[in-house]
């Protein structure tokens, strides 16, 4: 199949892979997938004391898209506020990357991703919230 | 400079040899005659052409010509011989055998027997690939009519050994199919021997022309079958449809060239997959599937855990492979052919076949280590999968969320 150029961007120079210390201050983590499913995605978001997130890394096990789609999220989660960040649908991400079809389960898992690190950061912290099923 | 992308996917098909080729042309052009035409000398020069490649073919396997019938491919031989058989011995029971791991020509056309009212048995391989054989004949039944296996595995390459199948089917009274698509030229057949009453062949992985291929219906004892295709009454009624003589003779060319070269070839080809196998078995948590031994030389598939099979194809676009994850559907399957050898979704998901064949050069196969060697080595870096065996976490302990 034809990657998208934003796809083949985002695969060949993907942005801020790599993983915070688990014991920093402020760091949450959000794991989604499964090895049975082609795809793992471990989404990692540092947020600081005024609620916003400053910083963010990905890992990614996956086809192309499921690697574009993640290292996109890290760059639009930044800056934004854990509400924020949460308002980021799947269908942004498809439709930035141009995924077809059958690539449109790869920006469900990233959508994902950040539901599961904002409720880490959230739970870490206190805050009771819903988590995030995985489908698509 | 070599030339990319580097094509090593010989399985999926060849390129028709330049030999091959240039004897199919005149039979395009000049000698365009219908072999069927009685009357005049078109037809003649085109039946004459038609029987020699048939010659071609049967000495390949070494059969008599006149068990060879011509169809579009092995897709059509596996559906005329295990369709046709099973209609025609319809009376005898309905009853069939077959292995997980067979091409979906055979899969799918004994799934549309089950929708006839026909009951068939799908055999699970050993790990290895290979067939149990007293697993095999424990579940032929006094009611089946064929069982089918096919000669060598088109994704993890093992060779079967269908000498053992066969005599145990004909001790048994049960006819025995074998698809040979992949086994042309790569291992001896002989049919003499062999106790196999149809046998499937296929033109374009063995440097032929795509859209031919021929079945072996074996004359003593007599295999009678159900024709699939009706009309002019072609093939001694088993196929009907005008013969394409240029295919056909093509088929025979490659089949020939084959025969003469495959013992030289094989050792060639032999020591670049060796070469090819020594160099990425170096890589950590590289597993090849199916047995290494009962193996055809040219196919080495091979599993680079916590990496996804699609995604190193898309690293390693300077080379022309396929992945067993059919991960492009959406259904996100792993091969079905590795997981019934038990292999673990992550390592089902991340094999890639390298199939080397003819023009396969030295330098491409080094050229080809070195560039899965630093994709994979990039592709860990990216996966939690990886950093998760490094700190010693068993993944098969961790409660995934499926999607």
């Amino acid at each position: 199949m034809s990657y998208s150029t934003k796809v083949l961007d985002h695969y060949e120079n993907p942005r801020n892979v790599g993983t915070f210390s688990k014991d920093d201050e402020g760091v949450a983590t959000g794991m989604v997938g499964a090895p049975a499913c082609g795809d793992v995605m471990k989404l990692q978001i540092k947020v600081n004391k005024d609620g916003v997130i400053e910083d963010a890394k990905f890992k990614t096990y996956g086809c192309g898209s499921a690697i574009a789609s993640s290292s996109l999220v890290t760059e639009w989660v930044k800056g934004k506020t854990l509400d924020e960040a949460l308002t980021i649908k799947n269908t942004q991400i498809a439709e930035e990357l141009a995924l077809p079809p059958v690539k449109i389960h790869c920006s469900v898992l990233a959508e994902d991703a950040i539901k599961a690190a904002v409720a880490d950061y959230k739970a870490k912290h206190g805050e009771m919230v819903e988590t995030a099923a995985c489908k698509g | 400079m070599i030339k990319q992308p580097i094509y090593l996917d010989y399985s999926a098909t060849t390129p028709v040899d330049p030999r091959v080729a240039d004897k199919m042309i005149p039979y395009l052009t000049e000698k365009f005659g219908n072999p069927a035409s009685r009357s005049h000398e078109f037809g003649w020069d085109a039946e004459r052409a038609v029987e020699e490649a048939r010659e071609q073919v049967a000495k390949l396997v070494n059969a008599d010509p006149k068990e060879i019938i011509w169809t579009s491919g092995a897709t059509e031989s596996n559906n005329l011989a295990i369709k046709g058989a099973a209609h025609f011995y319809k009376g005898k029971g309905k009853h069939l055998v077959t292995v997980m791991t067979e091409h979906k020509a055979v899969i799918d056309t004994m799934r549309h027997l089950e929708s006839e009212g026909y009951e068939v048995t799908y055999l699970m391989p050993e790990t290895n690939g290979l067939v149990d054989m007293a697993k095999f004949t424990a579940a032929l039944r006094p009611d089946t009519i064929l069982a089918s296996v096919m000669l060598v595995n088109n994704e993890i390459g093992v060779i079967q050994d269908v000498a053992g199948l066969g005599e145990v089917c004909r001790a048994k009274g049960v006819l025995f199919h074998v698809d040979a698509a992949q086994a042309t030229g790569k291992v001896t057949i002989d049919l003499a021997k062999l106790k196999v009453d149809l046998m499937s062949f296929s033109a374009h992985k063995t440097y032929g022309p795509k859209g031919i291929g021929a079945l072996y219906v074996q004359r003593k004892p007599r295999i009678r079958l159900e024709a699939q295709m009706h009309g002019g009454g072609h093939e001694r009624g088993l196929r009907s449809g005008t013969l394409a003589t240029h295919q056909i003779v093509g088929m025979g060319e490659a089949f020939r060239i084959a025969r003469e070269e495959m013992a030289s070839e094989n050792e060639r080809i032999r020591y670049l997959r060796d070469r090819l196998y020594k160099g990425l078995s170096q890589i950590e948590e590289a597993h090849v599937n199916g047995d290494m031994e009962q193996r055809v030389p040219h196919n080495l598939n091979i599993s680079f855990n916590f990496v996804e099979g699609e995604s190193l194809i898309m690293a390693i676009r300077e080379l022309a492979v396929s992945s067993g994850s059919a991960c492009t559907s959406a259904s996100l399957e792993p091969s079905y052919v590795l997981r019934a050898l038990g292999r673990s979704d992550e390592l089902a998901h991340s094999s890639i076949r390298f199939t080397i064949g003819r023009f396969t050069t030295e330098e491409e196969i080094d050229f080809a280590i070195d560039l899965v060697k630093a994709k994979i080595g990039r592709l860990r870096e990216m996966s939690p999968l990886w950093d998760m065996f490094k700190e010693g976490i068993d993944l098969s302990t961790v409660q995934w969320a499926a999607h």
